[in-house]
């Protein structure tokens, strides 16, 4: 345990500095890391903890980011009010998706299936909604971003950083805490075993909701930060399902169920197919689509020689709690 | 007293009759026992008493409240634990974190359920097992960590689904040892379906034989195993295999 505490030490005290020897592409790049970090620890809620697979979870990232961007759009209301409708709107989706689905029994790829329709249609409704651009998209203000503006989360590169240096941290501490009170324990019983579950006095309906109102709540938060970094959304791009494919890779290459899985998969991923990008834009080469490629090759090799993600086998290694 | 009592219970799967209008009781702080030969309907009263079916018709009443048609975890916080036939462990966890997943129900938090849960695998010999992955035990281990998952929820009936079958002779000796002993010092009532008949002899004080579904015959061990009709329909029919 005191090795685990001493390397987590460590690796925030590189992140908390390293802004000062970082340029901004690598903030740029950092900034990223962290947000699937912590987009995959809220997924990892749902699928890692609770055994419900979510391919949708790119709906709570739009309707997040859609939400608190709208209200700042329209009224110039920062995100700090717009955060809230956000996180409830999400909840409500994500509760009535669970009911719908945990109701009448529905489970494994068939929910999945459930979550695509959901962000599917969500899209499909974006696109013909004239109060935030349609398909046209909408466009966040930008203004001058040198002056740390924090009620109107406006401000330099720096201030997204720690921002969602925060968020990925506090999800962490979360998940960690989760894990070890009485949820974390009913999600698990879950996922290991419904059926023995319930016959251990879990209302394993109730369990479930509770693990999509809690993962949708925390992904809508991220929604609300990709609305002011990036300042443009447009329905075809935030809905997409390769979002969120992107958000679940991390959790699954880093190791389902894991605390620091999400971590080290969202580091991996995005690290090494960044690079590869800018060594191949570096070498003249510009192939549309070799992200893709690559997400597609490194899940192969780790489902095939890691089926249990890399962190527990780093972990061994390292003799570590593997959690 | 009577602590559970089955009355005309019938359920059907697909126009297979599993239940035709089986009745029975148990009385409180009793071991009693259900055999019958395989198909007879013995793990699908069970699933009725616990909730995973409702029946199609009767009762099922335990502490004279009725409780047929309630959830799985409903009939599990009115006091009745069960196992599996097949064992279902949380493969992933811990065999201690297994047992906290139960002692969680009646505990005010993970520290108490964690104190009550070791103290459950001690009873059970499993002490020694507690931190391995509960997918690291053999199957007769398994078995025991079923019955300490069970036993975690503080029950007043514990249905037992063939513990004992995989057993050898000196670990069903043990187990049936532990059972006394729970029955004996919290007087803890237990209805178990078991074929193999060294440890219903051994503890059961009734026993119902089942047979397409109906019970055919009640009694003590040594009335059921002279009964014609059970020797007939049931030991008959074990002898032809």
């Amino acid at each position: 345990m005191t090795r685990a505490h001493v390397a987590l030490a460590a690796l925030l005290a590189v992140l908390l500095s390293l802004p000062a020897f970082a340029g901004p592409y690598a903030l740029s790049v950092a900034t990223l890391v962290l947000y699937f970090a912590y987009t995959g620890q809220a997924w990892n809620v749902m699928m890692g903890f609770a055994g419900q697979l979510s391919l949708g979870h790119s709906l709570y990232v739009g309707v997040g980011a859609y939400a608190a961007g709208a209200i700042f759009f329209h009224y110039g209301i920062g995100p700090w009010a717009g955060l809230w409708v956000a996180i409830l709107l999400c909840v409500l989706l994500g509760v009535v998706i669970g009911f719908l689905a945990f109701r009448f029994g529905i489970s494994g790829v068939y929910f999945a299936l459930l979550t695509i329709a959901f962000a599917e249609f969500t899209r499909i409704g974006f696109d013909h909604l004239d109060w935030t651009g349609g398909p046209g998209g909408m466009f966040l203000r930008v203004a001058q971003r040198d002056t740390w503006d924090i009620a109107n989360f406006r401000g330099p590169p720096l201030m997204y950083y720690y921002s969602i240096l925060a968020l990925a941290s506090l999800a962490f501490v979360l998940c960690y805490f989760l894990l070890k009170t009485r949820a974390g324990y009913y999600w698990q019983a879950i996922r290991e075993n419904e059926e023995a579950a319930q016959a251990l006095g879990i209302n394993t309906f109730r369990w479930k909701v509770y693990a999509v109102a809690l993962s949708s709540a925390m992904t809508a938060v991220a929604g609300v930060f990709f609305a002011f970094y990036y300042n443009n959304l447009f329905p075809e791009q935030i809905f997409n399902i390769s979002r969120s494919i992107e958000i679940i890779l991390g959790p699954i290459i880093g190791g389902l169920g894991t605390l620091f899985g999400p971590i080290l998969g969202a580091a991996v991923l995005t690290l090494l197919s960044d690079g590869i990008t800018e060594l191949l834009a570096a070498l003249g080469w510009e192939i549309p689509g070799v992200k893709q490629v690559f997400y597609g090759i490194v899940l192969l090799l780790v489902v095939m020689f890691l089926p249990h993600g890399i962190w527990p086998a780093v972990a061994k290694r390292l003799r570590v709690d593997r959690s | 007293m009577s602590l559970l009592q089955v009355v005309g219970i019938s359920k059907a799967f697909r126009g297979l009759r599993a239940l035709r209008e089986a009745s029975f009781t148990v009385p409180e702080g009793d071991i009693n026992g259900l055999i019958g030969p395989n198909g007879a309907g013995k793990t699908t009263i069970f699933n009725i008493i616990a909730g995973v079916y409702a029946p199609d018709s009767g009762r099922v009443l335990f502490n004279h409240q009725e409780i047929q048609g309630l959830r799985p975890d409903q009939v599990c916080a009115a006091g009745i634990g069960r196992t599996f036939q097949i064992v279902k462990p949380f493969a992933g966890l811990s065999v201690l974190d297994n047992v906290i997943v139960g002692a969680l129900h009646r505990s005010k938090g993970v520290a108490e359920a964690r104190s009550f849960s070791r103290s459950i695998l001690k009873k059970l010999n499993l002490d020694s097992k507690s931190d391995l992955p509960a997918s690291a035990l053999t199957l007769p281990d398994r078995k025991r960590l079923e019955v300490a998952r069970a036993l975690a929820t503080r029950p007043r009936l514990l249905l037992l689904d063939e513990v004992m079958a995989g057993l050898r002779p000196t670990e069903c000796d043990q187990m049936v040892e532990v059972f006394r002993e729970l029955n004996r010092a919290d007087g803890l009532t237990i209805l178990l379906i078991e074929h193999v008949m060294r440890a219903v002899m051994a503890l059961a004080k009734h026993i119902g034989v089942l047979h397409h579904g109906e019970v055919i015959a009640r009694g003590t061990p040594a009335e059921v195993v002279r009964d014609p009709a059970v020797l007939e329909c049931y030991l008959g029919e074990e002898t032809e295999v």
